[in-house]
């Protein structure tokens, strides 16, 4: 059971029971609870954090500092809420805990109005039932996974595909109505239970079908067959060669770039040429593209460059002899800086490895320093289109059109969320800038996601919204069970735009 | 603090004090509920007063509760007086006793066709003549509940006017109270809530089986207010093997057969690991999915 303090409740009274050691006495009503640490009381909404009584709340608020740095300061002095604009315009009512009204014609659990920057607004929260909804999945790196459109499976069970690769990326699409309630059930049940852990930002095991075992966690680094992986490559083998060109003129005579995408050879390549590189002519295998970038050199795989390569010299076709020379300076490297070998020429044409001068291995390093530390990142996307609508307006396509006019302003646990263009209301949110924990499940078996409406309260009256069922903030704060947490400083406050119209 | 009220919307209200969560609803007309609603707060505020001042004697051995006073005391001791052959304390009627007392209020003279106090999962009914009211089955209480969301329901009963039932209850190992078995869910039908809610935890206790992926931990050691003391109370039960889980059904139908031969219950329906047993009449009145 999670707990949080909670900066509103009231400090115990003076006349507390006397408690036995470890324990304390709850006075929040007559049962008078003894309370161990870590433990709560009968009703579960009390409970002993480390020594003191707080409250276990269900719904979500956060707070904003007036530094903005993000830290949970109590309302003045400790003091129960006053209800004061100052203290509103700090306050933000997430989805969190919220709950969800069914059928869904019903308001919304919470229709919370405050006032923001003298202007009077309203945001409609609730908890979505997704079954339409899926995690993208973004792992930094070039190894190979697995081939694209292969099964991602968790305990047998098909749980999502693996979708292109991008820049630097294997994106994965885990999830999706088909997995969670197109299949047997017990797919759907494993599906929704890895979708709920990514969501919330637990670790989660996937094996890819004739691919890698990966442990996927958002904000984190993948593990890929146990091995963690530490960089995302600076850019493709070409792309590599194009930035660092400049820098190993003078120092080495041919650079080879070991590249799944694109392997680079440096004086073959329109960045050597330009430098007026002499021909190298060292030939590697694979399908010339441009002049100095080649496709497939090796398979992919989980070596060098996320080729299948550990021997670099297992791409060298041949050596030009009406180019080469001996004392050729060669050097190999990967996209990352991670592997690298250095070889000379000998007076028949071999290349035999030799210690890497100072001046090059710096631009290997600098290779692995631009590279950026490779994570995992997860999106949520989730389709509100349909009759979650209805919860916030009786007639749905205003909502939706307020929403595509920027009116409305969309958040899931207050984190900004990208609305997909064109029909339906599709929001896609970044898991890492949303509470821990804001995901839940239903056993649908579906994901529950919050997801708040703001606007102005006059926007809110013109199309049509459940206006009876709007109720103050203080309201909300006196009367709901909640708990209090910082509000992320990198999200913007939903309250500030894109309603533009604030003066 | 007191005893609070809210609205939940133009049907139901919710009534909280301590750890006593009600959801009500009156149906009739709308002088006659408003005048339920009240007759049942007024009632319903010093309720939980009133087992405290009792609480010791509530927590002990049921043979030993003599001599009560509260009017919701009475009824958890009734309630599992036919249990005390075995260990149990009125605490396990609690819930249910209290759903009864509060129905009483709100029904009052009769003026309202059909009424409910839902206490946490276990209900106390009024049925006019020719009403009926349609309920839902959750087998997994923990998995339903988790986040507070909107629970998806695995099967339905009816209860007609004309079947003996007035009280439902559920318990099992996930629930609020501390099970000796490992059933996900014992839903029970009987003909009042406190007696359906010492029911329920009865034949919980009987869904039982030894095997190595059940955790179980001294009560006290668990549950600072327990009024179970040293018994061994369920606190994980892993993945079990068919047989296994055959077996702890067959246990907790057997007891609830008993129950139903002696006319302490009407039904009921066990739950464990994606498994049904349904025993007594509940077959013919329910829809499980």
């Amino acid at each position: 059971m999670t707990t949080h303090a909670d900066p509103l409740s009231e400090p115990p009274g003076e006349d507390a029971l006397q408690a036995q050691p470890g324990k304390i006495v709850c006075n929040a009503c007559p049962v008078l609870c003894q309370i161990s640490a870590g433990r709560a009381g009968a009703c579960d909404r009390y409970a002993n954090v480390q020594g003191a009584l707080a409250r276990v709340d269900p719904l979500l608020l956060m707070a904003r500092t007036l530094d903005g740095q993000g830290a949970v300061v109590p309302f003045a002095g400790g003091a129960p809420w006053d209800g004061s604009v100052a203290a509103q315009a700090r306050v933000f009512v997430t989805g969190v805990g919220a709950g969800t009204t069914y059928p869904d014609y019903k308001p919304a659990p919470f229709i919370v109005s405050s006032v923001q920057t003298d202007v009077d607004m309203v945001t409609v929260v609730t908890e979505g039932i997704f079954s339409y909804c899926s995690f993208k999945v973004k792992i930094d790196t070039d190894r190979y996974l697995g081939p694209e459109r292969a099964p991602v499976r968790c305990q047998g069970e098909v749980v999502g595909h693996v979708t292109t690769m991008e820049y630097g990326s294997q994106m994965l699409s885990i999830g999706g109505v088909h997995h969670l309630t197109g299949g047997s059930k017990k797919e759907g049940r494993v599906t929704c239970e890895l979708m709920l852990a990514l969501g919330n930002r637990q670790p989660v095991e996937m094996q890819i079908e004739g691919g890698t075992q990966l442990v996927v966690q958002a904000g984190h680094a993948p593990v890929i067959n146990g091995v963690e992986e530490k960089r995302m490559r600076v850019g493709c083998g070409s792309a590599t060669i194009g930035i660092f060109a400049q820098q190993w003129q003078g120092h080495v005579d041919e650079v080879v770039v070991v590249d799944d995408h694109i392997t680079g050879v440096l004086s073959e390549h329109q960045a050597g040429r330009f430098l007026d590189m002499r021909p190298g002519g060292i030939k590697v295998i694979g399908r010339k593209s441009t002049p100095g970038r080649y496709f497939q050199v090796a398979n992919p795989g989980l070596g060098w460059g996320g080729t299948d390569i550990t021997d670099p010299l297992k791409i060298i076709k041949s050596i030009d002899r009406r180019e080469a020379w001996p004392g050729e300076r060669i050097l190999m490297v990967s996209t990352t800086g991670e592997d690298y070998a250095y070889f000379v020429l000998d007076e028949r044409l071999c290349m035999v490895p030799a210690e890497i001068p100072a001046p090059v291995m710096k631009v290997v390093e600098r290779i692995g320093e631009n590279c950026e530390p490779a994570l995992c990142t997860v999106l949520f996307l989730g389709g509100a289109g349909g009759s979650l609508r209805a919860g916030v307006t009786e007639n749905p396509i205003a909502l939706t059109r307020s929403i595509k006019g920027l009116l409305t302003r969309v958040t899931c646990g207050g984190a900004p969320a990208y609305i997909w263009p064109g029909g339906g209301i599709m929001v896609m949110a970044d898991v890492t800038r949303m509470p821990q924990d804001a995901f839940g499940w239903v056993p649908t078996p579906a994901i529950v996601a919050p997801i708040e409406f703001t606007l102005r309260r006059s926007d809110y009256a013109a199309l049509g919204g459940h206006m009876d069922r709007v109720r103050p903030l203080a309201d909300i704060l006196a009367h709901e069970r909640h708990r209090v947490v910082g509000w992320d400083a990198a999200n913007p406050w939903p309250f500030d735009g894109p309603d533009a119209r604030t003066p | 603090m007191g005893p609070t009220r809210a609205r939940l919307d133009a049907q139901r209200w919710h009534f909280q004090h301590g750890p006593i969560d009600l959801v009500l609803e009156a149906i009739g007309a709308d002088a006659a509920r408003a005048a339920a609603y009240e007759q049942a707060w007024r009632r319903f505020a010093t309720v939980l007063d009133e087992l405290v001042a009792e609480l010791p004697a509530l927590r002990g051995e049921v043979a030993g509760a003599t001599d009560l006073r509260g009017a919701v005391a009475r009824r958890m001791v009734a309630a599992c007086l036919p249990y005390r052959e075995l260990f149990v304390t009125p605490m396990a009627a609690v819930a249910g006793a209290v759903a009864e007392e509060i129905l009483g209020a709100l029904v009052g003279d009769g003026e309202v066709t059909k009424a409910y106090v839902n206490n946490g999962g276990d209900i106390a009914l009024h049925l006019g003549v020719g009403e009926s009211f349609r309920i839902g089955l959750v087998a997994d209480v923990d998995r339903a509940t988790r986040h507070g969301h909107r629970i998806a329901v695995d099967g339905t009963f009816e209860v007609a006017y004309a079947l003996p039932v007035r009280g439902v209850a559920t318990s099992g190992w996930r629930g609020r109270s501390w099970s000796l078995g490992i059933a996900d869910s014992v839903t029970v039908l009987a003909a009042t809530a406190a007696a359906a809610d010492a029911a329920a935890t009865m034949v919980a206790n009987a869904v039982n089986v030894d095997h190595p992926a059940i955790r179980r931990r001294p009560a006290v050691e668990v549950d600072d207010n327990t009024d179970l003391g040293r018994l061994p109370v369920t606190v994980d039960v892993g993945s079990l093997p068919e047989d296994a889980v055959a077996t702890a059904l067959a246990n907790g139908a057997r007891r609830a057969a008993e129950l139903f031969a002696r006319g302490l219950v009407w039904g009921a329906v066990i739950v464990l690991q994606s498994r049904v047993r349904v025993v007594g009449g509940v077959a013919a009145a329910a829809r499980l999915h």
